[in-house]
């Protein structure tokens, strides 16, 4: 035990020079700090494209991570509520406390919607500073990509050149992209599309598709048989084109949805990883827009 | 910008060849010229400087409104502090059992005899936020009839650096895994008999825990806590100094992407003096017992969870266990409890006191659907030994082991609420076997409340 404490002391300084420990809250921060942080920054990303991200246990590894890092890349807007404040409490690690430099929220620098008009628990899993899934728009990507290397720059001052560097290069990058995305997502505009939760709101905001229906009967609320069936008879009326759900989540209701209109249901990827072609952001929005001229009529 | 003096001398040197009224006539215009290009640059400059000013005031208001948008976003941040009512209410279906007390343990104080039918349990009014850069603050009331209790009341630093925090005030100690867990966050709708035969409920204190947490891939804490002691198994004091000390380390990780696990081990050291308890003596008749002397106690801990992919929505499980072994020395009075039915003790009579016990309790809760959660706990005790000196004449040694088997089902339509169905064949005192049913709310209001793993 004691040769373990010396040997954790002396191992203290080491830790200290080397990398920026970055601790991402969810996979798309995580990819998006490895674009600009490049080899100055370590990335761990606290959950996956399989994770829901409002339900995260609050697991010891993620509280030495915690421990661990140099700066907290979140979403913020509530999305991690239930399991972020568990590890900070718990992880003692001043430096990533909010209010500190090491504490970014991606959402603070990105315009929200969906901003409830009745903020009651009644209403369901509503976030009071409107809908936390920005990600989904990539004009938000570049954003937080600008937001956070001024933040890089400002927690490591050494490196905050390469930062900048990368950033520039990153944006010329993504512009050119999303004008690609842009241009290939036109003739979506105008689509009508069912969700299963609020997790698109911006990509549709983003290339102009009309959402008809959402599946949860309120935001985070598993929906019944009872509830779809109504669904399904509002789709009648306003039918919908397609069913999108996030990778993370269940298949069943969206398929059911889908079987009973006789439409497609999407799993898109939601965030890096969610499939094998959202690898990084870039192949994030690759297929997304692959799979909804895929599947628009 | 061509400034208009560059191009005066620019065409007074192309036109040399000029003279007379024509070259005066030209020198006019050209004056004039300048005079008005002048007048033009000095305006466009004006225009400038007032567009800057704009820009600047519309950065000025776009950074105001981007701060209140800011500020308007709540992530713990709010300057009033969270607060969040806890709501509990059951019903039980029970026997009629006049003293509660599992054989062969002395009781943690005069337990709260368990409801029949309809009742109320503890509500729970919660208050946490930052205090300022420096501190964090949380307090927890249990509120009951004619009853309030502190259940924590404490401060916390944010600040200290190098992984270390220091907690004072009154808290519920770090020892084991579900002692930290107020009883709305617990999987059964009561306590596993180890708690109740080592703490009662929970072990709070007042007094101070150093925590510190390594910065290693692998989880580990370890703390240290110094405290008052006045809670089962110590008792109040008028003294200076601390009257209990616990020691605890945690260590956890991951296995893969489904699993992950948290291990650990506590101590505990306490004294007591004149510790009031209820027991039986050999003849049958209650008595009272008073405890004087040291408590030690080893707790470990080990929870494991698992969920596909670690993702808990759908589907997950979690394994928890906890064993202890307590150690207590000292002396043992025991005198009658009713002077109108007088037992063995009758007019006092105090001995050495020894004993060793031990205890553990394993469970397993499964949500096999969203909502929907089914979860089985054994309990079983140990007596150990157990010398009591002279009194052994008067008080019995039991080896009846304790043990209790339990089954719940419950639905929670949100997070914020729960509805528990709860079976237990509960053989905790000797010789009755009891079939317990319970049927348990709880509500949760105001500030999300994120749960510890």
């Amino acid at each position: 035990m004691k040769r373990l404490l010396v040997s954790l002391i002396l191992w203290l300084p080491l830790v200290a020079h080397a990398a920026l420990n970055v601790f991402a809250c969810e996979p798309e921060w995580a990819a998006l700090a490895k674009e600009l942080g490049g080899d100055d920054v370590k990335v761990y990303a606290a959950t996956t494209a399989l994770q829901d991200p409002h339900r995260i246990e609050a697991r010891p590894s993620l509280i030495a991570q915690m421990r661990r890092a140099n700066l907290l890349v979140c979403t913020g807007a509530e999305l991690e509520i239930g399991w972020l404040p568990v590890l900070l409490q718990n992880a003692n690690n001043a430096a990533v406390l909010p209010g500190r430099p090491g504490y970014f929220e991606a959402s603070r620098v990105v315009p929200l919607l969906d901003k409830p008009a009745r903020l009651d628990r009644a209403e369901g899993d509503v976030h009071a500073a409107g809908n936390p899934h920005i990600h989904t728009d990539p004009r938000n990507i570049l954003r937080v990509s600008e937001a956070l290397t001024l933040r890089l720059a400002e927690i490591d001052p050494a490196n905050a050149a390469a930062y900048r560097t990368r950033s520039q290069a990153f944006a010329v990058r993504w512009q050119a992209a999303t004008a690609r995305w842009e241009a290939r997502a036109a003739p979506l505009k105008g689509l009508s599309v069912a969700t299963q939760h609020k997790s698109f709101p911006y990509l549709l905001a983003w290339l102009g598709l009309r959402e008809v229906a959402v599946l949860e009967p309120k935001p985070g609320v598993e929906p019944s048989v009872g509830h779809l069936a109504r669904v399904a008879a509002q789709l009648q009326t306003t039918p919908a084109k397609m069913v999108l759900r996030a990778a993370y989540q269940s298949p069943r209701p969206a398929d059911w949805l889908a079987q009973r209109a006789g439409i497609p249901a999407l799993a898109l990827p939601y965030t890096v990883g969610g499939n094998d072609r959202a690898q990084d952001l870039f192949g994030l929005f690759d297929d997304t827009i692959d799979q909804l001229l895929k599947a628009a009529p | 910008m061509l400034r208009p003096t560059f191009l005066l001398a620019a065409l007074t040197v192309a036109l040399p060849a000029y003279a007379g009224n024509d070259l005066d006539a030209l020198r006019a215009e050209l004056r004039e010229m300048k005079a008005a290009y002048e007048s033009r640059i000095q305006a466009l400059e004006a225009r400038l400087q007032q567009t800057e000013a704009q820009n600047a005031a519309a950065a000025a208001l776009a950074d105001t409104v981007v701060h209140q948008a800011a500020e308007a976003t709540p992530a713990g941040n709010r300057l009033n502090p969270d607060i969040s009512l806890i709501l509990q209410g059951r019903y039980s279906h029970l026997d009629d059992v006049e003293h509660r007390a599992i054989t062969g343990f002395l009781p943690a104080g005069h337990g709260h005899g368990a409801s029949r039918g309809f009742s109320l349990d503890h509500t729970e009014l919660v208050m946490s936020a930052s205090i300022d850069p420096y501190f964090r603050g949380y307090f927890n009331l249990a509120l009951l009839d004619e009853e309030v209790e502190i259940e924590e009341a404490w401060f916390q630093t944010t600040g200290l650096g190098n992984g270390f925090s220091l907690k004072g005030g009154r808290f519920l100690s770090g020892l084991g895994y579900q002692n930290e867990q107020h009883p709305h966050a617990w999987d059964f709708a009561d306590n596993s008999l180890m708690y109740r035969a080592l703490f009662g409920e929970a072990y709070g204190n007042d007094g101070v825990q150093l925590k510190w947490v390594a910065p290693t891939e692998l989880f580990m804490e370890f703390g240290a806590e110094a405290g008052r002691g006045a809670n089962f198994p110590g008792t109040d004091r008028n003294k200076n100094g601390a009257g209990s000390h616990v020691l605890f380390g945690h260590v956890g990780g991951d296995v893969g992407a489904s699993n992950s696990w948290r291990a650990g081990l506590s101590y505990l050291t306490t004294k007591a003096s004149s510790r009031d308890g209820e027991l039986e003596d050999l003849d049958g008749v209650e008595a009272e017992s008073l405890f004087s002397g040291r408590s030690k106690a080893w707790v470990a801990d080990f929870v494991w969870k698992w969920a596909p992919n670690g993702n808990a929505a759908e589907q997950n499980f979690k394994f928890a266990t906890e064993y202890f072994r307590r150690t207590e020395s000292g002396t043992l009075a025991c005198d009658d409890l009713d002077p109108l039915d007088p037992s063995r003790c009758s007019g006092g009579s105090t001995g050495d006191y020894q004993s060793t016990q031990s205890g553990f309790y394993a469970q397993g809760v499964y949500q096999f659907m969203p909502r929907w959660r089914t979860g089985y706990r054994y309990d079983r005790l140990d007596p150990g030994t157990v010398d009591f000196g002279l009194n052994s004449v008067n008080l019995p040694v039991t080896d009846y082991a304790p043990t209790r088997h339990s089954l719940m089902l419950d639905y929670s339509p949100s997070e914020f609420s729960r509805l528990r169905l709860q079976y237990s064949k509960d053989k905790s005192m000797e010789g009755v076997r009891e079939n317990q049913w319970f049927v348990q709310v709880i509500h949760s209001l105001g500030a999300h409340g994120a749960h510890t793993f």
